[in-house]
């Protein structure tokens, strides 16, 4: 798949002196889902801003469809939708009014259809004539996706696009997502609540400390970095482990009555079929057990910390 | 040129006055009556003709420049400052937009609305005192590079101001006394000779001059010393927003 945004070198310091990011290389391949993870501060907010143009960059450059975002700008961002974090609307206009503005913004002929099909898909049509200060918060954050798609982007950015809106609103906005992927829409999302990366994206890029950390598909990001744990619920509570098992790395829980095995996915051997054999030899028995898998949120949290 | 462009941010401006038609409009237009009341009508009566007009008619192109000066600075710095404030200006700099077209939207919309609002106060002062204008086309290039250099003057305003109280602090302790003391409702040749040499510092004198002039021929300086008055701080102000959107400063950084 080629790359549609191609980020090379790139660097930000502030007039403080703050490095916001530094020497950034990614790569967005055209019509995938790329969720970009970080902590608050992490350097997010100001790639997105420099990719749209918003904020100059230090260093490097930027490209866009085939087009340099410094010396072609208007090609590329006539590419570009963005819709930024806070919920930055023109109060007293009416809705319809702002989206049709942001078309013209673009420099893109009106085409009245293309807005209320907009409008249609994002649940607006029968608020098209409310000013933007009689909807609620959730609706403000569908017309802000709305003024990005006016003009017909292949890309578009969504910084924290589901910040303070409700679980419901919430998977409606995934699934206005995945549609706009089917229409060959290339979305790059920024998010804190992790399970929206791992619902929605295909590609994972982690950012903390205004670098990249780690850049890599979804599946084999949760297969590489991703642990299982074994827990086995014992019939007697152990007070010690016996030698025989030291080698295990187990972990005695609940006062004994729990026995915790961490193991690795990507190994091809898991060592539960000898781990089970030498607890029957040692004369261990449980009662029940389960197996979970180490969530995107854990795998997060453990690439931060070690970055 | 991105063309589109230019017409939505003119056009988006444009609507807000008429959403504001009480304060944009009709403000003005109330108050600007009110100085003909009470400089025309009630003071004016007393006072003999200013170089062979009556002091009512005299007041009249200082009255509207006093409004368009104020209102182009008022119009044009709250246009680009209320979208940094409410947080929109990421749309216009995202957008294909060069920054001569940014201008050209704002300061376009900014200045169209400082003339609707000069030729409404003319109209409004022909309705107290008798007028006549010897140079309309002059009359109407004076009104327009005003109108446009002070709405540019406005809009470097706006950048600058990261609170309403900056907004307003240029506009009420610079402009406003300038414009007094610019000759609006007095010749400076009325004034002592020491006191004429500092207002030819005062740039506002050119233009009430100027713009006189082609009312009724009554200059305190040359036409020619006006309107190149004028165009050099158009250009003064066409380089700082040069600069300004040159560095991002404070829009880009």
């Amino acid at each position: 798949m080629s790359s549609i945004i191609s980020v090379a070198n790139l660097s930000k310091t502030y007039g403080s002196g703050f490095k916001a990011l530094k020497n950034v290389n990614l790569d967005i391949k055209r019509g995938e889902i790329f969720a970009l993870l970080g902590p608050n501060g992490a350097g997010k907010t100001t790639l997105i801003s420099i990719i749209c143009g918003i904020a100059n960059p230090s260093e490097g450059q930027v490209i866009v469809g085939g087009e340099n975002i410094q010396t072609s700008y208007r090609k590329a961002r006539s590419l570009i939708g963005l819709v930024p974090q806070e919920l930055h609307t023109d109060a007293f206009e009416t809705v319809w009014a702002t989206v049709s503005f942001s078309r013209g913004l673009f420099g893109k002929p009106k085409n009245p259809a293309h807005i209320e099909k907009v409008l249609k898909d994002l649940s607006l049509w029968d608020k098209k004539d409310n000013k933007i200060i009689t909807l609620s918060g959730g609706m403000k954050r569908r017309v802000m996706i709305a003024k990005a798609l006016s003009h017909e982007p292949q890309v578009l950015f969504l910084d924290e696009p589901t910040a303070g809106v409700d679980v419901e609103l919430r998977k409606g906005m995934w699934e206005v997502v995945r549609t706009l992927q089917q229409s060959g829409v290339t979305i790059i999302l920024t998010t804190h609540y992790i399970e929206e990366a791992e619902e929605m994206a295909d590609r994972i890029g982690v950012i903390n400390k205004g670098e990249i950390v780690l850049v890599e598909d979804k599946a084999t990001l949760m297969q590489k970095l991703g642990k299982k744990r074994l827990t086995l619920h014992l019939q007697g509570k152990l007070d010690v482990l016996p030698d025989s098992l030291a080698h295990y790395k187990l972990d005695l829980c609940d006062s004994g009555a729990t026995l915790v095995y961490d193991y690795d996915t990507k190994g091809d051997r898991t060592g539960i079929t000898s781990l089970l054999s030498d607890l029957r030899n040692a004369g261990i028995r449980f009662n029940d057990l389960d197996t979970t898998q180490s969530s995107l949120e854990d795998i997060f949290v453990d690439l931060v910390r070690t970055s | 040129m991105n063309y589109r462009a230019i017409r939505a941010i003119y056009l988006f401006e444009m609507a807000r006055t008429w959403r504001t038609l009480l304060q944009s409009i009709v403000s003005p237009v109330v108050s600007t009556s009110l100085y003909f009341v009470v400089f025309g009508a009630a003071i004016g009566s007393r006072i003999s003709e200013v170089e062979g007009v009556s002091y009512g008619t005299f007041i009249v192109p200082g009255l509207i420049m006093l409004s368009v000066l104020t209102q182009s600075i008022a119009n044009a710095s709250f246009g680009i400052y209320f979208p940094k404030f409410a947080g929109t200006i990421y749309e216009i700099l995202s957008a294909p937009i060069s920054y001569f077209e940014i201008v050209l939207g704002y300061v376009g919309a900014a200045a169209t609305k400082s003339i609707i609002l000069g030729l409404i106060i003319l109209a409004t002062a022909g309705l107290f005192v008798p007028l006549h204008i010897l140079h309309p086309v002059w009359m109407l290039t004076f009104l327009v590079l005003t109108a446009v250099t002070f709405s540019l003057f406005g809009f470097i305003i706006g950048i600058w101001a990261d609170g309403f109280e900056k907004l307003q602090m240029i506009p009420m302790l610079v402009v406003t006394p300038l414009t007094f003391l610019g000759g609006s409702f007095y010749s400076i040749n009325m004034l002592p000779p020491a006191w004429h040499t500092v207002a030819l510092l005062n740039p506002v004198v050119y233009l009430i001059s100027g713009f006189r002039w082609s009312f009724y021929e009554i200059a305190d300086v040359s036409p020619s010393i006006s309107i190149g008055m004028t165009l050099a701080f158009l250009l003064i102000c066409l380089a700082i927003i040069w600069w300004i959107f040159r560095t991002g400063y404070r829009l880009k950084n």
